[in-house]
């Protein structure tokens, strides 16, 4: 399923670290120093200077208290790594443009480099000055520089900021900024010493839904290892407990819609391989073993008709698979009805024969597309309009080339079934299928409708590779590994009829899709073969049996 | 080499159909109609048993005396290198009896035997890996792989394999219960023909995907290889190599006579009902689950021995061997034998197997190509393999006065 369940990178871990890292000089700092601001002295910055990390934290963290112009400029140099160090204890800034002009960060006077070094950070001192920088944006008279630094912090918060997010939510207008200011305001506001603002804190970020706040709700109901509660509150953790039972309700939900698109998106593939097997087999009696290379035989068609496009006419490569369907078809039924024509209608009447002669088809197409195009897979390349996917719900992107094929095989159905149904070959092909002898005795011509039926679900096949191609490998083997999962929903389904077809193979692949998370990819195909040989207890001639007695063949 | 076709039912229904007639009776024959059942043929005509004797012979006697005896310089030497191939080609030969009975006799197409086969060699090379004792990489009691897993103990289906007899008892169990379970279920819902096929072959896939995993505690991919010695004896050793290639060939004449014995038995007369009108064989009162199930677990026991040779001689077993393309050789080997006679399948494996060592040998690329097309060219101008070819030759000379 990983390969197209992507997860969001997890950005909250990250936050909560930086948050308990923070948090302790954090409030020394707010409690130590007097909220006016004040000029900037050498005593202040001379920390940076130093070597001592915790120190320099809360030179950082000085700076940010006072958010006048000098340590403004400080801070950016320090962002910028402009920022050096003499041996003194002086801390310089050189100018961004082009590093001749240093001056000194508290008197503003110009003073040659010298042998001054740059003020070295740590990520987390980094990150903070960064956060800083951004949280004094908060104050900006800009909307969009708000928003974005509004943005910035939401990805990272840091309590650090907590006064200057106290004053951007109390003046902040904008109905939407106001709100994702209220949700920064609760992540700071989590370890609040007053219970009422970390309760409202708790239900501000329990409102927002979002996968990733799992990682703030979860330490609040966290037990120490003392058996105590972190959190002292009852109410408090009743209401991050309420929050995180949200939250993993929604990534059920998403588990749940996750598992039966990638069981819909299987079955769609089985459908397209079976569909074909199915129509044969009801019509002829014959299993074709070398269906799966119609399946591959398709896919390289697709495979030609890209390199073609690439090459005559590179502006139209994003509508190649246009060409490609028609293609495909067309190459798979052509040897298709070779085959018929060539081999298998001398065997008629003889199932199983005709199984392992079908089989000794499929080594030589395998071995000739190996001698003509290489052992190896081939590129096919989706077309740009087929990358990416559709972002449904948190952490379950659903891929378009997945939905494309989804699609596509519906479609494909609801062709074979006009055609069966609504045409005069179709008419032919239902009465060949339900009574051979009578219909002959009519008037219809059986061999040539066997010919184009055998071709058409051929067609089929060639159709099911060229949507392979666009999510899986394309080599010689494609059609092997394809085939035996195809026979069953085959035999799940029912012989020669579209319905039973459909369900099987949507089942199957439901079936396996539910089954692989708990047991694996091998063991749920081994379950669901057992689940088949069980279910023809029940029903030997699969879901949907042809009634009559042309069914016990 | 003719002993048994000329007896054999599917060759008179080779003939009935090359000329032009059904096999159902006409009804202006029932003027002659008789009750009471044909007398009961031989187990093997005089001159069979007969040549059956002179092979044992020569073959008893000659293998010993040209591997052992002459010197490695001598032309009539037998080199480890053919001796392993004979051998190999033997066991071939018995499991395309075994999958000849169920489809030449009983019309069940069986494209899962490559599981029964692997069953039995599985089970063999539990013992030969056990019997490599401190001998492995590691030098430790449990098999090298398992030292690879990190496992510190066997797990509890490989107890007591550490005794020879214990694993032949396994070689034929195994098999022969999973065959026994797998033919109960499809059997009793009548799952016939192509169907059954295609459920076969997905029972040696799924098969094949379990065993690959090492998880299983079969040694994943590879398998079991690097055998040091069965019952004492090393391995390699000619004379081991000679004894294993002397009971290959003997369980190969006991199983073409105990086949022999089953098809010209009355079950064996039921069995090919079965095969020809299984509803009308149901219509005259018999329940033929019984005859099938019979076949089928005797067949897949005769596999999973000929597997059980196997792996000694060739000193490796893995999980391709449950491949479903394994599975399907099997079929062409009988296919090109001729299926419902006895010595078809023999003649079939031999053959298909050394225009294999040719192929790959000499002109590797085409291998499969010939291999694809005897697989289409057999069944549409030899349906009775090279046994009906010779069939419908001695008749032609037959019928030339």
């Amino acid at each position: 399923m990983a390969f197209f369940l992507s997860r969001i990178a997890r950005r909250g871990a990250h936050a909560a670290r930086s948050f308990s890292a923070v948090a302790a000089c954090a409030l020394f700092v707010a409690l130590a120093i007097p909220q006016h601001a004040f000029a900037l002295t050498t005593a202040d910055v001379a920390p940076l200077a130093g070597d001592d990390f915790d120190a320099k934290s809360a030179a950082i963290d000085k700076l940010i208290a006072m958010h006048d112009a000098p340590s403004l400029a400080l801070l950016k140099a320090l962002s910028e790594d402009n920022a050096l160090a003499t041996d003194a204890g002086a801390v310089l800034i050189q100018s961004a443009d082009g590093g001749d002009h240093t001056y000194d960060a508290v008197t503003g006077k110009t003073v040659a480099a010298g042998d001054a070094q740059p003020v070295t950070l740590n990520n987390l001192l980094r990150s903070k000055v960064a956060g800083a920088l951004s949280g004094l944006q908060l104050a900006s008279p800009d909307l969009e520089t708000r928003r974005a630094a509004i943005g910035e912090l939401l990805k990272s918060p840091d309590i650090a900021m907590k006064p200057m997010i106290d004053a951007a939510r109390a003046k902040e207008t904008d109905p939407t900024l106001k709100r994702r200011l209220d949700v920064l305001w609760a992540m700071t506001a989590l370890h609040d010493t007053d219970a009422a603002k970390r309760l409202e804190a708790v239900q501000l970020v329990a409102a927002r839904h979002d996968l990733e706040m799992n990682e703030l709700l979860r330490p609040i109901v966290a037990k120490q290892p003392d058996g105590s509660f972190t959190e002292p509150d009852a109410r408090v953790r009743a209401a991050a407990q309420q929050g995180i039972d949200a939250l993993d309700a929604i990534q059920r939900r998403s588990e749940i819609v996750g598992t039966v698109f990638a069981g819909l998106s299987l079955g769609s593939v089985l459908l397209l391989a079976a569909l074909g097997l199915a129509i044969t087999y009801g019509l002829i009696g014959v299993i074709n073993m070398a269906h799966g290379e119609f399946l591959m035989i398709g896919a390289y068609a697709t495979y030609v008709v890209q390199n073609l496009i690439q090459h005559y006419a590179p502006g139209a490569f994003d509508w190649y698979p246009l060409f490609a369907i028609p293609a495909s078809f067309v190459a798979a039924a052509a040897v298709g009805i070779v085959l018929e024509r060539l081999v298998l209608k001398h065997l008629y009447g003889r199932p199983l024969e005709t199984l392992l002669t079908t089989f000794g088809v499929s080594l030589i197409l395998i071995q000739a597309t190996r001698m003509i195009f290489g052992a190896q897979n081939v590129q096919v390349v989706n077309p740009s309009w087929m990358s990416g996917g559709v972002t449904v719900m948190q952490n379950l992107i659903l891929p378009y080339n997945r939905l494309a094929i989804l699609a596509f095989s519906l479609i494909v159905v609801g062709i074979a079934w006009a055609v069966l149904t609504k045409t005069r070959l179709g008419l032919f092909v239902r009465a060949v299928t339900q009574n051979r002898r009578m219909a002959a005795c009519v008037g219809v011509k059986t061999a040539r409708v066997d010919s184009y039926a055998f071709a058409f679900g051929a067609g089929i096949a060639g159709l099911g590779g060229c949507a392979l191609s666009q999510i899986g490998n394309v080599g010689p083997d494609l059609g092997q590994s394809y085939i035996i999962d195809s026979f069953m929903a085959v035999v799940l389904g029912g012989v020669g009829q579209i319905a039973g077809t459909v369900l099987g193979g949507f089942g199957l692949g439901l079936v396996s899709k539910a089954i692989e998370p708990f047991w694996g990819a091998v063991l749920a195909k081994i379950a669901v073969l057992v689940l088949i040989v069980l279910f023809i207890q029940k029903r030997p001639q699969g879901m949907f049996a042809l009634k009559g007695r042309s069914a016990e063949a | 080499m003719t002993l048994a076709a000329s007896s054999s039912p599917a060759a008179v229904d080779a003939r009935a159909a090359a000329s032009g007639t059904t096999g159902d009776a006409h009804p202006a024959d029932l003027s002659g109609f008789a009750l009471g059942l044909p007398p009961r043929p031989a187990l093997l005509s005089r001159r069979a048993w007969q040549a059956l004797l002179a092979l044992i012979i020569v073959i008893g006697l000659g293998v010993p005396f040209s591997a052992l005896v002459l010197p490695e310089t001598s032309a009539f030497h037998l080199s480890a290198y053919a001796m392993t191939i004979a051998g190999k080609f033997m066991c071939y030969a018995i499991a395309a009896l075994a999958l000849d009975l169920v489809w030449g006799y009983c019309g069940i197409l069986s494209l899962g035997h490559g599981l029964f086969f692997a069953l039995g060699g599985y089970a063999i090379g539990m013992y030969l890996m056990r019997a490599i004792g401190h001998d492995g990489k590691y030098g430790s009691d449990l098999p090298d792989f398992m030292v690879f897993l990190d496992w510190h103990q066997l797990p509890w289906y490989w107890q007591g394999t550490q005794h020879l007899a214990y694993a032949l008892l396994l070689v034929v169990l195994a098999p022969a219960v999973v065959a026994w379970v797998f033919g109960f279920f499809t059997f009793r819902s009548r799952v016939k023909g192509v169907y059954l096929s295609i459920i076969t072959q997905a029972m040696t896939f799924a098969a094949m995907l379990l065993f690959y995993r090492n998880e299983t505690g079969f040694g994943g991919n590879n398998g079991f290889t690097d055998f040091k010695r069965i019952a004492g004896f090393p391995i390699t050793h000619p004379g081991t190599r000679t004894v294993l290639f002397l009971m290959t060939f003997a369980v190969l004449v006991l199983t073409f006579i105990g086949a022999r014995a089953v098809v010209t038995s009355k079950l064996g007369r039921v069995v090919t009902a079965v095969r020809d009108g299984e509803t009308r064989l149901m219509f005259l009162g018999y329940s033929p689950l019984a005859y099938k199930l019979f076949v089928w677990t005797v067949s897949a026991v005769l596999c999973g021995i000929a597997g059980a040779l196997y792996v000694p001689q060739v000193g490796i077993i893995n999980p391709g061997e449950m491949s479903p393309g394994n599975s399907i050789e099997m079929a062409i080997w009988v296919a090109v034998g001729g299926r419902g006679t006895l010595i078809g399948p023999i003649i079939g494996a031999f053959a298909v197997n050394g225009a294999k060592s040719f192929f790959t040998a000499h002109f590797a690329e085409y291998w499969l190509f010939f291999l694809g097309a005897i697989f289409v060219l057999v069944p549409l101008f030899l349906p009775n393999g090279i046994m009906g070819l010779i069939d419908t030759l001695t008749m032609r000379k037959k019928n030339r006065p």
